[in-house]
């Protein structure tokens, strides 16, 4: 039986990279007491899978991790013994019942994230606002990316799904995933290219409000949360 | 929501921010305002070593279970963020509340190799707090250091305001009681620290004067006040049973060395290993009850959340319920997916067995620290181990699927030849001989034995503590020869050898055994740049020997110079309970190459007995 479990990340855990968040959980499920099942062999390891990676210093409300589990469990139930043993800036949300195709879990489904994305150093131009649509209209977004083994200049335009603005703050939906994936670094990145502002004058916070699978058939894209793709999970208790 | 003492732009530009955050599940949080008693306690090195440490934890735990105490962690920025904290002058701040330790009452720390000493100056300096202890006011912490370096403290005595001998479960309630009624009488520092020196087990350096004979040689060690004790006994726990023992230790965000939960099976070691400090240091052996271990064991796991568990001990293998201990962890953990490691177990029937069970036989290496590669030299430094019970131990495993093994040497023991040099190189082959002796169907490929050496240290209340060191130069002429031996053997493609860097060795040996004046080479290193000595890529001995040489300080004089036996020894003013007559005994015995059997074969009356408990009343 495979589960879903959604957390938010905030405050000093920003600082924590991905790889220690997993071990975080593989130890909170032992603390918890949570029934995850092992692959076998001579060092068993519990079976788990995270969705997208979030960069050193961002927060976010929704990251996601599937597990498969030896026995149900109470969804609710599991939120609360998981919640017991958090620490501050580190809080399970949800904990639902996916579906057992293999496809189906971490990060093989990702296709969207959403960011917001705060100004924390320098400034932008007064106008700033009213730029983004002729930001957005121009033919082609391209900038250099660099990649683990190159630096080439592609065109991110096609990445960008939205990006608008909401008070003062940036809110966009971008491509995220195993096949297409644009950081929300970059999309700033070509927008004060775009604006003229030195890249290195400004600094901005990113905020993950949620992740995205596509669930279209081809004829475009529906984008459902990772949540939503889950149901709650209840056990019979006698 | 927690405040952070260095902002986002910081923790983005430096490697590991996690080791600054604090925020760790088990770690502990109190209102600062609601307590009475601010403690910091440090391990000088870098977070992912000092978190491996369970007397810290032992502690963290212990002055945290106390209402009126608020204890938190410190440990030394790595070299990133200390450029950074110096650029910004911003203080150096405990990782709980994330407030400058200039504030606290205690600042403690812990030391555990002399190789950390600069990074002692650097958490002082870092924290805004004078080096020297005849600098500090009420408006700075008292100053404590703890650990196996302060059996001989002389090196940093003006550094620290008080030095605590001793296991740290006895008088540290007593210390932060009369450090609270000072407070609130308003009394003066000078006067709590001369009340402080009258608890038994604290040393404080300022109240005692050493001079020095035109030699160079220590002459006196004498009280400045009559108030204080004459000699500091050291504090021991006899009861290890009933001491505290954290049952929820922080967990690290980040991978610490010692990922995992420490259960201390017993201290202190019956074997007497003649070059070994822990071994007199820590008698008599105590060892704790195994029903309460088992509960130890589940209760760490369950608020851990660690996904392994090992025993800790100096010879786990003499611990009597070891069987009983490790089947149990076996039976109820391994199931859950718990990995056990058993370090320091001698190879036997049953500890092979056990191996068995607990790891893969393919990847693990088997590993046996004979010390010396002769007979002879094995019984001049008492260690009981005998080439039969080496080819034995090894041959089982042999045929028991294992083909790797690590060998442990030292090179520059007392009355060392070449010809127990190359006695290394030989054992080493006899081993792979006896791997060779399996048909060939049987074994799995080539045998590998790899053989290592560190240089020989003389320690402070061992039996080898008059003993001269060798030259940096001679004992790389040692290792050469061990070399060379290596290369004349049978089975040289399926041995190993390498060495330690001998340089280090030097300055571990120069502090090991140092007065009060080497403090002055420790402060001139430092400000040279010296830090992070125990690492390599860090450690630069030209700016050491630069130091020695600007402060006038011999280096030979502390290192390859044989010490009288009646000459007065900087760290006689200490009473480990072990007598000095028993170790110039075991010295004369070791250089006759007479061995001394372990405390359960036989008493030879080293002194500790005096404790009451322990192994010199069993049975």
């Amino acid at each position: 039986m495979k589960a879903r479990i959604k957390f938010k990340k905030s405050g000093a855990l920003r600082f924590i990279g991905h790889l220690d968040v997993m071990r975080f959980f593989q130890k909170a499920m032992r603390r918890a007491g949570i029934p995850i099942a092992f692959t076998k062999g001579y060092s068993p390891h519990m079976i788990m899978s995270f969705a997208s990676p979030l960069g050193i210093g961002h927060s976010s409300d929704s990251e996601y991790f599937d597990i498969e589990l030896k026995e149900a469990v109470s969804g609710r139930e599991a939120v609360k013994r998981l919640n017991e043993v958090m620490v501050e800036g580190m809080e399970v949300v949800s904990f639902r019942q996916i579906g057992e195709e293999k496809k189906m879990t971490g990060m093989a489904i990702v296709a969207a994230a959403e960011y917001l994305t705060t100004l924390k150093k320098g400034s932008l131009p007064d106008n700033w606002k009213e730029k983004i649509s002729e930001f957005l209209a121009q033919p082609e977004i391209r900038i250099r990316k660099q990649t683990k083994r190159s630096e080439n200049e592609v065109d991110i335009k096609p990445l960008i799904y939205k990006l608008e603005v909401t008070e003062n703050c940036f809110y966009m939906q971008v491509a995220a995933g195993s096949v297409q994936n644009l950081k929300p670094e970059l999309v700033m990145e070509a927008f004060c290219r775009f604006l003229e502002v030195e890249w290195e004058t400004v600094d901005f916070h990113h905020h993950r409000l949620e992740m995205y699978a596509d669930v279209g058939n081809g004829s475009g894209r529906e984008l459902k949360s990772l949540e939503d793709m889950g149901w709650e999970m209840e056990i019979e208790t006698a | 929501m927690r405040k952070l003492a260095l902002n986002d732009e910081i923790l983005l530009e430096i490697e590991k921010p996690a080791r600054y955050i604090g925020n760790e599940v088990n770690s502990v949080n109190k209102d600062a305002s609601k307590v009475d008693v601010r403690f910091a306690i440090c391990f000088p090195d870098v977070y992912e070593i000092g978190m491996s440490h369970l007397g810290i934890q032992i502690l963290y735990d212990m002055f945290n279970q106390r209402e009126d105490v608020w204890c938190e962690r410190v440990y030394s920025p790595w070299t990133d963020l200390d450029k950074v904290m110096r650029r910004e002058q911003i203080p150096l701040f405990a990782l709980e509340s994330q407030d400058p330790v200039k504030d606290f009452d205690f600042l403690g720390i812990t030391i555990q190799y002399e190789m950390c000493y600069t990074n002692i100056l650097q958490i002082l300096d870092l924290s805004q707090i004078p080096v020297h202890s005849e600098e500090r006011t009420w408006e700075h912490p008292i100053v404590i250091g703890g650990g196996p370096c302060t059996y001989n403290p002389e090196p940093l005595a003006e550094f620290f305001d008080l030095f605590y001998i001793g296991e740290g479960e006895t008088v540290y309630d007593e210390l932060l009681d009369l450090y609270k009624s000072c407070r609130l009488e308003g009394t003066s520092r000078e006067t709590f620290l001369e009340k402080a020196a009258c608890i038994e087990g604290i040393y404080v350096p300022r109240f005692y004067e050493v001079s020095y004979d035109e030699n160079g040689l220590l002459e006196s060690f004498t009280r400045k006040i009559q108030s204080v004790p004459e000699k500091i006994k050291k504090q021991i726990v006899m009861d290890v049973t009933s001491a505290p023992y954290p049952m929820a230790p922080v967990v690290p965000f980040i991978k610490a060395t010692q990922d995992r939960v420490v259960l201390e099976i017993q201290r202190g070691c019956i074997r007497g290993c003649r070059f070994c400090q822990a071994g007199m240091l820590y008698r008599p052996t105590r060892e704790r009850d195994v029903e309460t271990l088992k509960e130890y064991a589940r209760a760490m796991l369950k608020n851990t959340g660690h996904e392994e568990i090992s025993l800790s001990s100096l010879s786990s293998s003499d611990y009597s319920e070891l069987k009983e201990l490790v089947n149990f962890l076996i039976e109820e953990f391994q199931g859950e997916g718990v990995n056990i490691s058993l370090p320091s177990l001698r190879i036997d029937a049953f500890s092979l067995d056990v191996m068995r069970q607990v790891q893969d036989i393919k990847k693990s290496s088997l590993t046996f620290a004979p010390e010396a590669g002769s007979q002879r030299l094995r019984d001049v430094v008492n260690k009981g181990l005998t080439e039969e019970m080496i080819l034995d131990g090894a041959g089982q495993a042999f045929e028991g699927g294992w083909s790797k093994v690590k060998l442990y040497f030292m090179l520059g023991l007392p009355t060392e030849t070449d010809e127990d040099m190359k006695e290394i190189a030989r054992l080493s082959d006899r081993i792979a001989r006896r791997y060779y002796e399996i048909p060939k169907e049987e074994r799995h490929g080539k045998c590998q034995i790899t053989a290592s050496s560190s240089f020989f240290v003389p320690k402070p209340f061992t039996p080898f503590q008059w003993t001269a060191m060798c030259s940096s130069e001679e004992y790389i002429r040692r290792a050469y020869v061990v070399k060379h031996e290596f290369q004349e053997q049978l089975n040289r493609k399926s041995l190993k050898y390498n060495w330690h860097d001998a340089d280090v060795t030097i300055l571990e040996g120069v502090f090991a055994r140092g007065d009060r004046r080497v403090g002055k080479v420790i402060e001139e290193a430092y400000r040279l740049g010296c830090l992070y000595d125990s690492w390599t890529e860090t450690f630069c001995n030209e700016k050491w020997i630069e130091a020695f040489q600007n402060t006038n300080i011999d280096i030979e004089f502390y290192t390859t110079r044989e010490r009288d036996l009646d000459e007065l020894l900087p760290w006689d003013f200490i009473d480990i309970g072990v007598s000095k007559n028993f170790l110039k005994h075991e010295w004369e015995r070791a250089v006759q190459g007479t061995i001394t059997p372990n405390c359960r074969l036989k008493c030879y009356g080293c002194g500790a007995a005096q404790f009451g408990g322990g192994v010199c009343y069993e049975g």
